[in-house]
């Protein structure tokens, strides 16, 4: 949010976000279009970059904030340089995906939502991939793995480093 | 892509079909490669271009390698097809590569090991269709999946594609289209199965011209894929049925709204986009008449109650997506104020057959007032899992053991869940039912987009509906308190019960909450969420009972309800449980039963899970 600003150690550079902001302005196309391809240019959506497109798009920024927090795909918060995303579809729970969590949060020391305090990891359920025959789905950095075992997990988690 | 000039009438287009038809050898070797999220999963791109680069270094330059969309049996992935005898490959992996070159596409030869094995007759399958999870469909929607490269739009051409847009725009008129797929009883495969025909209708009877159709591609349902499969497999069968529709309603713009987790089914729409445009398939003057139409993307952002439609349009237009009262229905007054017709990806992929093979074709299959096919996603505690197209009035025993193969490890069955958040759970007793839309709401489940997700006797109930409720908790939006509050407060209900914190009363209690939240929700997700537990009650109220009463849980899932156990006369002490217990809990010599020590415990559930001869009991 603009008053935590401070909370970030680097200045981040917002000139790409305008940019892009910009060029979506000029097709008319919309404010979530623009926020998607803002959060793949930065990876997620920081206080500053939302502000610079709310100015950008010409609207309160409490719109921008207001999408960002709706959907689920977008992320307020920077995420780990090892993203682990486990499926929580209904094919992949009744499968035991809620034991693989809790693995990946006792092996990873956080937990889901969360991301280490040295950017190392974040992890992440999500409610469906829909790759449910092959549940459970675990997805690291766009990786499929598929009928994860807790087994599985520890090589996962070994091969993270 | 052959040449990309326009097509100036239908007549060009079937030139273009002869010519593609001609280039193509029926005897040519070819492997097909299987490019769908499911066999992507399991390294087919790998694959892919580990083939390429054989052939090229063994000289073989004419043999043709082509990336296809899912066939559906994706837990069997990656699948390889070997042309012209159409060799099915199941599982196949690099090293395989060198393997299939020498054997199969040199020397004629099958590669016994690749080849599926039905485990009931122990026989191998050389042909796809021998397959048993193959044997028992009818496949409509999927007629090219799995078949045809979704990236060359020229693969659709010569599977007919287009020949039912030609003759719309050719031979028929708006009316004629709508009568003739409302003769021929196709409902919407979106979940609420109203009647596709009569939606045109009353959008195309709207004043005004500006009118747009949309494709709902957001398939949130947990638990079902054949949307995303349809549109990475075969894009052009969604644009077909949209121009087709919007030609009936009078429209000119479109938008395919596609779920955030779908790149690929954006890559290739975009793709079958392009390549339609620039044969004037799509674009001004679509085949030489005066009717123009063209297609937008629109990238979902991760919200389910976006599916619902009037939540999906205002997504479209860039805000929130939550839900408006209805009326005005968006036929009425939807996308930007303007009529709108909205339907599922499914939905618009029939449109192109029930045209060209007419309505009485369509309404021969099926039963009385649910016609033609359904893809389901079979998936869950079941062997073969993955996408099965069968027509309606298929009984849920034939598709969870004909076409599934029964539940794995010889456990037994006890539900199958339909319909996603919005459904519910049928029992055993209820197998021999035929599924349509109305036998699956009358039995406490619904038809909703077709996840049918199978539960075995260690799945327990109470979680399910707990499951369920944490979902729309979290997919709520918020907007009316019956549906923010009231399920909210349903899932704490629940949370204590599978505590075992249950208290008498509690089910009285979650039926009356159910009854209110239903009555008075503004949208369906609210007004269809309590149908998981209350269905669940329905048909399992022992387990909630033993839950509250006893403070067990049968089916060994709710961890503050359960305790570990070797049974010493199954345990063959081979050690598995031992090796992957993360707090060595478990102890004993090999060969010797094994014991868990209950104090180190932390009801992790993998040695439950693990146990190859089930010795681990839950108490
Ligand atoms: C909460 C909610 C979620 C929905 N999600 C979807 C969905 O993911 N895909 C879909 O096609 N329809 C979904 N629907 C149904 C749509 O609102 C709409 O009825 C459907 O797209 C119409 O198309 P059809 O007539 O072809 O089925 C959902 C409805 C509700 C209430
Ligand atoms: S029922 Fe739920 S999802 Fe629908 S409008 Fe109300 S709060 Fe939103
Ligand atoms: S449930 Fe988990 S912690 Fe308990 S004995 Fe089994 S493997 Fe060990
Ligand atoms: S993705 Fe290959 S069969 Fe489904």
């Amino acid at each position: 949010m603009p008053g935590e600003k401070s909370a970030s150690v680097e200045e981040i550079d917002v000139s790409a976000a305008r940019k892009i902001a910009a060029g979506h302005r000029a097709q008319g196309n919309s404010l979530v279009t623009v926020l998607q391809d803002v959060q793949t240019e930065y990876g997620y959506l920081s206080g500053e970059v939302l502000e610079a497109v709310a100015e950008e798009m010409e609207v309160p920024f409490s719109q921008a904030y207001g999408l960002a927090t709706f959907y689920s795909s977008f992320s307020l918060q920077p995420r780990g340089k090892h993203h682990i995303c486990v499926c929580m579809g209904t094919a992949c729970h009744v499968r035991g995906a809620a034991n693989i969590l809790e693995k990946l949060e006792r092996d990873l020391g956080i937990s889901s939502g969360e991301t280490s305090e040295d950017l190392k990891h974040s992890l992440e359920s999500v409610n469906c991939l829909g790759a449910c025959a092959l549940g459970p789905v675990v997805v690291v950095n766009d990786a499929y793995h598929g009928k994860v075992s807790s087994r599985d997990v520890d090589k996962i988690v070994a091969d993270l480093e | 892509m052959t040449v990309a000039t326009r097509l100036a009438n239908a007549g060009d287009l079937a030139s273009l079909r002869q010519k593609i038809l001609a280039g193509r050898k029926s005897t040519k070797i070819a492997i097909s490669v299987c490019a769908g999220t499911g066999c992507r999963a399991q390294g087919s791109m790998e694959l892919f271009e580990e083939f390429q680069r054989e052939l090229q270094e063994q000289n073989l330059t004419d043999v043709e390698v082509r990336a296809t969309g899912c066939h559906g049996f994706c837990e069997q992935g990656p699948l390889v097809v070997i042309f012209p005898r159409k060799i099915f490959y199941r599982g196949v992996k690099v090293k395989d590569v060198p393997r299939i070159v020498e054997k199969t596409i040199r020397n004629n030869e099958v590669v016994d090991s690749l080849l599926f094995k039905d485990p009931a007759t122990k026989k191998k399958c050389l042909l796809e269709n021998e397959v048993p999870f193959y044997a028992k469909q009818q496949r409509i929607v999927f007629r090219n999946n799995g078949k045809i490269d979704p990236t060359q739009i020229d693969d659709y051409i010569a599977a007919d594609g287009y020949a039912a847009l030609a003759k719309v725009l050719t031979k028929m008129s708006a009316e004629q289209v709508i009568e003739q797929v409302s003769q021929a009883g196709l409902r919407g495969r979106g979940g609420g199965g109203f009647p596709t025909g009569r939606k045109w209708d009353i959008c195309r009877a709207q004043p005004g011209d500006e009118k747009y159709v949309i494709c709902n591609g957001d398939e949130g349902d947990p638990g079902a894929f054949m949307d995303r499969s349809i549109m990475e497999g075969d894009p052009n069968s969604v644009l077909e049925g949209m121009t087709i529709g919007a030609y009936a309603i009078g429209a000119s713009r479109a938008y395919i709204y596609v779920r955030a987790e779908y790149p690929l089914a954006v890559t290739n729409l975009s793709i079958a986009l392009e390549q339609s445009r620039s044969l004037g398939l799509l674009g001004e003057n679509i085949l030489g008449s005066d009717f123009s139409f063209d297609v937008e993307i629109v990238r979902g952002a991760g919200a389910f109650v976006c599916g619902e439609e009037t939540a999906l349009i205002a997504s479209v237009q860039g805000d929130i997506g939550s839900p408006q009262q209805r009326p005005p229905y968006p036929a009425q007054a939807g996308l930007w104020g303007k009529p709108t017709n909205i339907n599922n990806v499914e939905t618009w992929a029939n449109v192109p057959v029930i045209i060209d093979k007419g309505s009485k074709w369509f309404a021969g299959m099926g039963t009385e007032h649910s016609k033609g096919t359904k893809v389901f996603s079979l998936v869950g505690k079941v062997l073969n899992t993955g996408l099965v197209e069968v027509p309606m009035g298929t009984t849920l025993r034939e598709i969870v053991y004909d076409i599934g193969g029964g539940i794995p490890k010889k456990r037994k069955f006890k539900a199958v869940q339909t319909g996603g958040p919005s459904g519910g759970c049928i029992p055993e007793s209820l197998l021999d039912l035929p599924v349509d839309f109305e036998k699956l709401t009358e039995a406490g489940g619904m038809m909703g987009s077709g996840g049918l997700i199978v539960m075995d006797e260690r799945t327990c109930m109470v979680d399910v509906a707990k499951y369920f409720l944490a979902f729309l908790v979290d997919e709520s939006c918020g907007k009316c308190s019956p549906c923010r509050e009231g399920v909210m407060q349903m899932h704490s209900i629940l949370c204590r019960i599978v505590q075992g914190e249950g208290r008498e009363g509690d089910i009285e209690l979650l039926e009356q909450l159910a009854a209110y939240v239903k009555e008075s929700s503004l949208c369906q997700l609210g007004g269809t969420a309590p149908n998981p537990v209350l269905s669940t009650l329905r048909h399992f109220r022992n387990e909630y009972e033993a839950h509250i009463k006893d403070k067990k849980c049968p089916a060994g899932v709710c961890t503050a309800l359960v305790e570990f156990e070797v049974d010493e006369e199954l345990c063959k002490g081979c050690g598995l449980c031992m090796r992957d217990c993360p707090t060595e809990a478990v102890i004993g010599e090999k060969k010797q039963p094994h014991k868990i020590d209950v104090e180190l415990c932390i009801k992790c559930g993998v040695c439950y899970e693990d146990c190859p001869f089930d010795a681990v009991i839950a108490k």
